[in-house]
């Protein structure tokens, strides 16, 4: 079985290099960026499954992020992490397209699950 | 100095800024009566009293004067008719010699020519220096008498001329004698004496034409009437009162007569003859119109002075209630503005810091996630258990401070408000049914008076169910195992609803009354934020409601929300 692919975007690289470690052990494909550019050039080249991005980064932030894939890459999921406006994000996310948006600190299970909800709409890998 | 010091106390034209408000209103009240009424019942006081003595004198004048020119007059006529009796003796006396008039049928001639021409002489007689009667022409046998031992002879005798008292004489008729003493060339003296009635001098004083309450009479210099008086009886009756003072001119004076009634008193001496003349008039009845006037103008002044009390204590009380209402409003105003600044201000200093930890927070809580993966899924080790159980905990206290955050954000957040049309009961009710395990387990009585012909309005369900939540929570923590809470809807106007949540717990002093919408501000010691209560009051005030707490310490608590039925746009603030 081919593992999931699962990008994570954030400018703290210490969350996404701990969260990735995390993913692994949960038996996906774990890789990061510290930034939505950075982001789109993984895209470009190795497109994942599922992209798990925060809404606030310096430069191109998560919503903007997704207006850029917007159309793109149909087959690529964003769950959106937020800290701050979580009614405000949700609204706006759905609205762009995000299959979810959770809020920071994460619970692990909760993403987990979220995750799988989401590649179960893209269906197998 | 005691004076001024009072004068300073007063301070009448100072408004105290300072000190408690009611002392400040009343102050306030107190120094605008005082200084209305100065500057409106002084002048008035002063005018009415100028008016009163200018009145007065003009009045006196005008009731005076006439009188003493009557009397003046009288008396000219008086003084007159002596006058011309007293020459027509005189000329008798110049005219005839002593030889002649002592002829008693030329007497007798002269006489007759006397009574024709001026009428009232009674009779004629010579008197010689000795005082003997020589010749007398008369009802009475006088000739032979002699005066030499009367006073008038001697009074005659230095004058020149006499004019006596009234006296009751011929037929009891009233009369006056006049007596004239003659010198010849060579020194040779001789008095020619004559008697007149007095029915002259009535006419004279009726000649005055006194109305019926006035009195008119000659008095003599010894206070006895020589003419009759309405009053005071008829001729050589003595007059009750003392004479007045000596005065040639025409004088009026106040007195009271025997019942006590006030008279005006005018009265003139007369230079020749030995008479007052009087005439007396009731004061009451010549100053009439003054007292009318009077009582006119004390009327006038206390009708005024009511009046002015009236209006002044009215119009003060209107302003200073006004003053007072306008205050607390621009007061309740800048504490709204200064609350809503606050909750703003602190609204954005919680967005930030919640989102400045937030990051961090997100760090440990992947590190110690990772770390208890890590634990987990490796091989056992001696301290596996206890390395569990840390990184728990710290996950579990990463989970707190989520917490939070999350209401810090809560509080902060832009909300989002998604209007639609609902039923208020119906959120109430959903909401009660988080809370009914609680109420259940102890033992609190629920009451509901959910208005059923409550209108739909339009506002945000969660924003509500938050609202509603808050404050049941905080009724709930208010009361004790068995309390009571009640909610109460109904329609409060065209406009808008009322929700009143109230419970009967221990309630809060004013102290805490008025610190309860302030962020952080707290009684639930570790277990509260501090933020329900602001957060419910942001929503509300979101929603374009208003919220208002009761409370006293020990009876219960009352908050009560109220609810535009329809949306409206909130009045600013973003958290």
């Amino acid at each position: 079985m081919n593992k999931w692919k699962v990008l994570l975007v954030d400018d703290e690289l210490e969350f996404t290099a701990a969260l990735a470690e995390r993913l692994a052990l949960r038996g996906m494909d774990a890789s990061t960026a510290t930034s939505g550019e950075e982001a789109l050039k993984i895209l470009e080249t190795d497109p994942p499954h599922i992209v798990v991005s925060d809404v606030m980064m310096p430069g191109l932030g998560g919503m903007e992020l997704l207006k850029r894939m917007q159309g793109r890459y149909p087959g690529v999921q964003v769950i959106l992490l937020t800290g701050l406006s979580y009614a405000f994000d949700i609204q706006e996310g759905k609205r762009l397209g995000a299959f979810a948006c959770l809020m920071k600190p994460l619970n692990i299970d909760e993403l987990v699950k979220t995750i799988h909800e989401a590649v179960a709409v893209v269906g197998e890998p | 100095m005691a004076s001024r010091d009072w004068w300073n106390n007063l301070r009448l034209l100072d408004f105290p800024e300072e000190g408690s408000s009611p002392q400040r209103y009343r102050v306030l009240r107190r120094n605008m009566i005082i200084l209305m009424l100065l500057v409106t019942i002084v002048p008035l006081f002063f005018m009415a009293l100028v008016n009163y003595y200018e009145y007065q004198s003009r009045l006196k004048e005008e009731i005076v004067n006439p009188l003493n020119v009557l009397v003046s007059k009288t008396k000219h006529s008086f003084e007159l008719f002596l006058a011309e009796r007293l020459s027509a003796v005189s000329f008798i006396a110049s005219a005839y010699s002593f030889e002649q008039l002592a002829n008693e049928s030329t007497l007798n001639r002269i006489f007759s020519v006397m009574k024709q021409e001026f009428g009232g002489f009674i009779d004629l007689g010579l008197i010689d220096d000795t005082g003997l009667q020589v010749s007398y022409i008369g009802p009475y046998n006088l000739k032979g008498k002699n005066y030499a031992e009367q006073p008038w002879f001697h009074d005659v005798q230095i004058r020149g001329t006499y004019v006596s008292d009234v006296f009751m004489g011929y037929r009891r008729f009233p009369h006056v004698v006049i007596a004239v003493q003659h010198r010849t060339d060579v020194g040779h003296t001789w008095i020619l004496r004559t008697t007149i009635d007095t029915e002259k001098f009535n006419e004279l004083i009726a000649s005055m034409r006194l109305d019926a309450k006035s009195d008119g009479f000659l008095l003599n210099k010894s206070g006895v009437l020589q003419t009759p008086s309405k009053a005071f009886g008829a001729v050589l009756e003595s007059f009750p009162f003392p004479l007045p003072p000596v005065s040639y001119e025409a004088s009026v004076i106040e007195e009271k007569d025997a019942q006590g009634q006030q008279i005006l008193l005018a009265y003139t001496y007369f230079v020749h003859a030995p008479y007052v003349l009087v005439v007396i008039k009731q004061a009451g009845e010549v100053l009439k119109s003054w007292y009318t006037l009077k009582t006119e103008i004390f009327f006038i002044f206390f009708g005024s002075v009511l009046v002015i009390f009236l209006v002044v204590f009215k119009l003060t009380d209107l302003l200073v209630k006004r003053m007072r209402e306008s205050d607390e409003k621009r007061a309740a105003a800048f504490q709204e503005m200064e609350h809503t600044h606050k909750l703003s201000s602190i609204g954005r200093l919680a967005a930030g810091v919640a989102h400045e930890i937030n990051n961090p927070m997100a760090v440990i809580n992947e590190k110690a996630g990772l770390m208890k993966d890590l634990i987990e899924v490796g091989s056992p080790f001696p301290e596996k258990e206890k390395f569990l159980s840390l990184t728990d905990s710290i996950l579990q206290s990463v989970n707190r401070c989520r917490s939070i955050t999350h209401r810090l954000l809560g509080f902060a957040r832009r909300m989002e408000v998604q209007i639609e049309s609902l039923d208020l009961n119906e959120v109430i009710r959903e909401t009660l049914t988080f809370l009914e395990k609680e109420s259940i387990y102890r033992n609190i009585e629920m009451k509901l008076n959910l208005a059923e012909d409550l209108p739909q309005i339009a506002s945000d369900r969660g924003q509500l169910q938050q609202v509603f939540l808050n404050l049941l929570n905080n009724a709930l923590a208010a009361v004790e195992d068995g309390g009571r809470i009640a909610v109460t809807t109904w329609e409060k106007d065209s406009e808008t609803v009322a929700v009143v949540v109230e419970d009967n717990g221990c309630g809060m002093s004013q102290e805490v009354l008025s610190h309860v919408f302030e962020p952080f501000f707290t009684t639930k010691k570790d277990k509260g934020t501090g933020l329900g209560l602001p957060i419910t009051y942001g929503i509300v005030k979101k929603l374009g409601g208003a919220i208002e707490v009761q409370s006293h310490e020990g009876k219960g608590t009352t908050f009560t929300v109220t609810l535009p039925k329809r949306a409206s746009e909130a009045p600013g603030g973003d958290y």
